[in-house]
């Protein structure tokens, strides 16, 4: 049991990547198999979660001391070999990304997964690069998995062809391999000044660096930190955001809703990682503040330009961001907690949107006039002899409505509730916990405003965060009314459960959340602890050599 | 050497950059492989540049450290090309798709207006 135990920091790359090699050999005939590997992967990726969660928190610290959990691959000792490092950070966001994954999963099943290409597979590897960037405990393997998550994600994007997808799929790719090429860059600038690239060993390595070479090792780490900024979507490198998320298919634009997160994740990684010494030019400073602003307002004014649904739920990802980011540029340690809390809600929230826009899409008759003005583009009539000429067609993006299965009755009041609650989610208005998120934000900011001498950035981000959810009310209420209300020729679609039931335990898990923010906020207090005294972290990771080394001179 | 091999680096950097803003696709394509050997080259340079010092310590040689090139760059530059070289490819799908579904090369998939 101990064994197993020993290697639960690794099952979250491993399951992922076995379950996606194996279904590959899989026909496409076999759905039922795929899709039961496919959920057993899953399922065992939520548990391993929740085992890991329960194991970082001090719940257990006869398994690992102060809760954190370090696993060297091929047990090479820490700092020449690569290790994974569980602590409470690393866990929640694996077990956050499994719940949307599995949601994601679920609502695929029922009938994305049709045609052709090997989506479960890609999204198995997408899972596992998300949780291999959560777990790895050095700069490299954290491009690695970036990559991972990267190559998938440029396969699942594609899904469905059509020449808008392909179009922003391109850009999309263009894009994310310039911020690899940086991240690339960063990391090599790294390695050269401080010999090191374990973030944390890195840390002691900074302090003892020569000014000379300290001025390139923060260039080195502000060329990594553009990377980040790519990969989270900041202003004013997330044009190619809100295009690519809202042509993907709606179950993958849910599942991407996680990546931007991955981004937030390294910031608050390296950043707490890297301003431990307080000589540091932190990542975590008033550039990152300004950087999260102009993101927030950039996706504010998105939001109100937005006419479609899908594209209005990509800049409200912009704005979650923007928050984000902003917040932990004010440099008060207190803001994790909230931060956090915020992140969980905006990416449950923001999955749960993207699931419903592919339902609501079916609501309005497909040729009626508003439903072309509705998109921002034109819908290009395909230029057919290509499409011949490389023997792909048009397929129907969103499905037929023949064979669902078993439908759910009241599917137009279902949607209707679900968009509400998605609504006052995203907007942050109360009751639900979406509110409570950026409630806590904002009190614990201006409490600490006058202590920290940020008085006038805090008010700054209040008025800006309100002033957001606004817009985002303004803005989605005007869509709900035309896709609701207005649309006189609307067919009612038929759900499958299995396409409800994602979308309604998305925001079922929200409200719980909301109902249990006392533990929940707990939690991340002794999260956001861990962060910002990085001492424990780094004593554990570099500790795991001191053991090896005792064990080989016990028994040479 | 350095200078040469600074020299290298940038005037690939540079073409790279230009060739990466240019409307077409198969020219981007182009500055991402300038790009991505320009950053492969100075991931190679971050481990010092020496000559005839292995990176791989022989069992029976001395084990003075300064005998050796650095291997750490030389393996994450192994990765890097793997990994872009592969990015690069799937690129190139992409490309020939948007190709065949649009009819142009242009990179918004349609001839700008003028």
């Amino acid at each position: 049991m101990s064994g197993l135990l020993h290697h639960l920091p690794v099952m979250p790359i491993v399951v992922p990547l076995l379950a996606g090699a194996l279904m590959l050999f899989l026909s496409e005939a076999r759905r039922a198999a795929r899709a039961t590997i496919a959920l057993t992967s899953m399922v065992v990726q939520l548990a391993v979660g929740g085992a890991l969660l329960y194991l970082a928190s001090d719940a257990a610290p006869h398994v690992w001391s102060e809760g954190i959990g370090v696993y060297r691959i091929g047990n090479w000792p820490s700092p020449f070999g690569i290790v994974l490092v569980v602590d409470r950070l690393s866990a929640l966001m694996v077990t956050l990304g499994a719940s949307l994954g599995f949601c994601v999963l679920v609502y695929t099943i029922a009938r994305w997964d049709r045609p052709g290409q090997p989506f479960h597979s890609l999204l198995q590897f997408l899972m596992m690069g998300l949780n291999g960037a959560f777990l790895t405990g050095d700069l490299f393997n954290l491009f690695v998995f970036f990559e991972v998550l990267l190559a998938a994600s440029y396969g699942l994007v594609l899904r469905g062809t059509g020449a808008t997808r392909v179009k922003e799929g391109l850009h999309y790719i263009v894009v994310n391999l310039v911020a690899s090429f940086m991240f690339l860059i960063g990391v090599s600038m790294v390695y050269g000044i401080a010999g090191t690239l374990n973030m944390a060993e890195l840390t002691g390595r900074v302090a003892a660096l020569s000014p000379a070479d300290r001025a390139l090792f923060d260039v080195g780490g502000a060329i990594l930190g553009i990377a980040f900024l790519v990969k989270a979507g900041s202003w004013p490198l997330n044009l190619w955001l809100p295009g690519t998320y809202s042509v993907a298919l709606a179950p993958i634009a849910a599942s991407f809703a996680m990546l931007t997160k991955v981004g937030v994740y390294a910031v608050l990684r390296v950043g707490t990682l890297m301003s431990h010494d307080q000589a540091a030019a932190s990542l975590l400073g008033p550039a990152l503040f300004y950087i999260g602003l102009a993101t927030l307002v950039a996706g504010t004014i998105g939001m109100l330009s937005a006419l479609h649904l899908a594209r209005l739920v990509s800049h409200s990802l912009i704005v979650s961001t923007g928050i984000m980011l902003a917040a932990l540029g004010l440099g008060i340690e207190s803001l994790t907690p909230p931060v956090l809390f915020y992140l969980i809600v905006s990416v449950l929230t923001s999955g749960a949107f993207f699931l419903l826009t592919g339902m609501t899409e079916r609501t309005r008759a497909r040729d009626s006039a508003i439903a072309t003005a509705m998109h921002d583009e034109p819908r290009e009539t395909p230029a057919l002899p290509y499409y011949v000429a490389f023997g792909v067609r048009e397929p129907d993006p969103y499905g037929t409505d023949e064979e669902v299965g078993v439908a759910i009755p009241a599917a137009m009041a279902f949607l209707g509730l679900m968009f509400v609650c998605c609504v006052l989610l995203v907007t942050g208005l109360p009751p639900l916990p979406g509110f409570v998120a950026k409630f806590t934000l904002l009190s614990t900011a201006i409490g600490e405003a006058a202590a920290a001498g940020m008085t006038k950035p805090v008010w700054v981000l209040t008025a800006a965060v309100l002033a957001t959810g606004l817009a985002g009310a303004i803005a989605l209420t005007r869509i709900g009314m035309s896709l609701f209300w207005t649309v006189t020729e609307r067919t009612t679609p038929r759900l499958h459960v299995l396409e409800a039931a994602p979308v309604a335990l998305l925001v079922l898990v929200c409200l719980t959340l909301g109902a249990a923010a006392g533990p929940v906020m707990g939690y991340l207090e002794s999260t956001a602890r861990s962060l910002h005294d990085p001492q424990t972290y780094i004593r554990t990771v570099l500790a795991a050599e001191a053991q090896l080394a005792e064990a080989h001179g016990a028994s040479p | 050497m350095e200078i040469v091999y600074a020299l290298a680096i940038g005037v690939l950097t540079a073409s790279g950059v230009w060739l990466l803003l240019r409307p077409r696709t198969f020219q981007v394509l182009m500055g991402l492989s300038l790009l991505s050997y320009a950053t492969n080259i100075f991931i190679f340079g971050m481990g010092r540049l020496v000559m005839y010092r292995p990176p791989i310590i022989e069992e029976a040689g001395a084990t003075d450290p300064s005998l050796y090139a650095d291997p750490v760059p030389q393996a994450l530059v192994l990765t890097a090309i793997v990994i872009g070289f592969a990015t690069t490819a799937l690129t190139l799908v992409v490309l020939l798709a948007l190709r065949g579904l649009t009819g142009t090369d242009h990179v918004d998939g349609r001839e700008p207006e003028s």
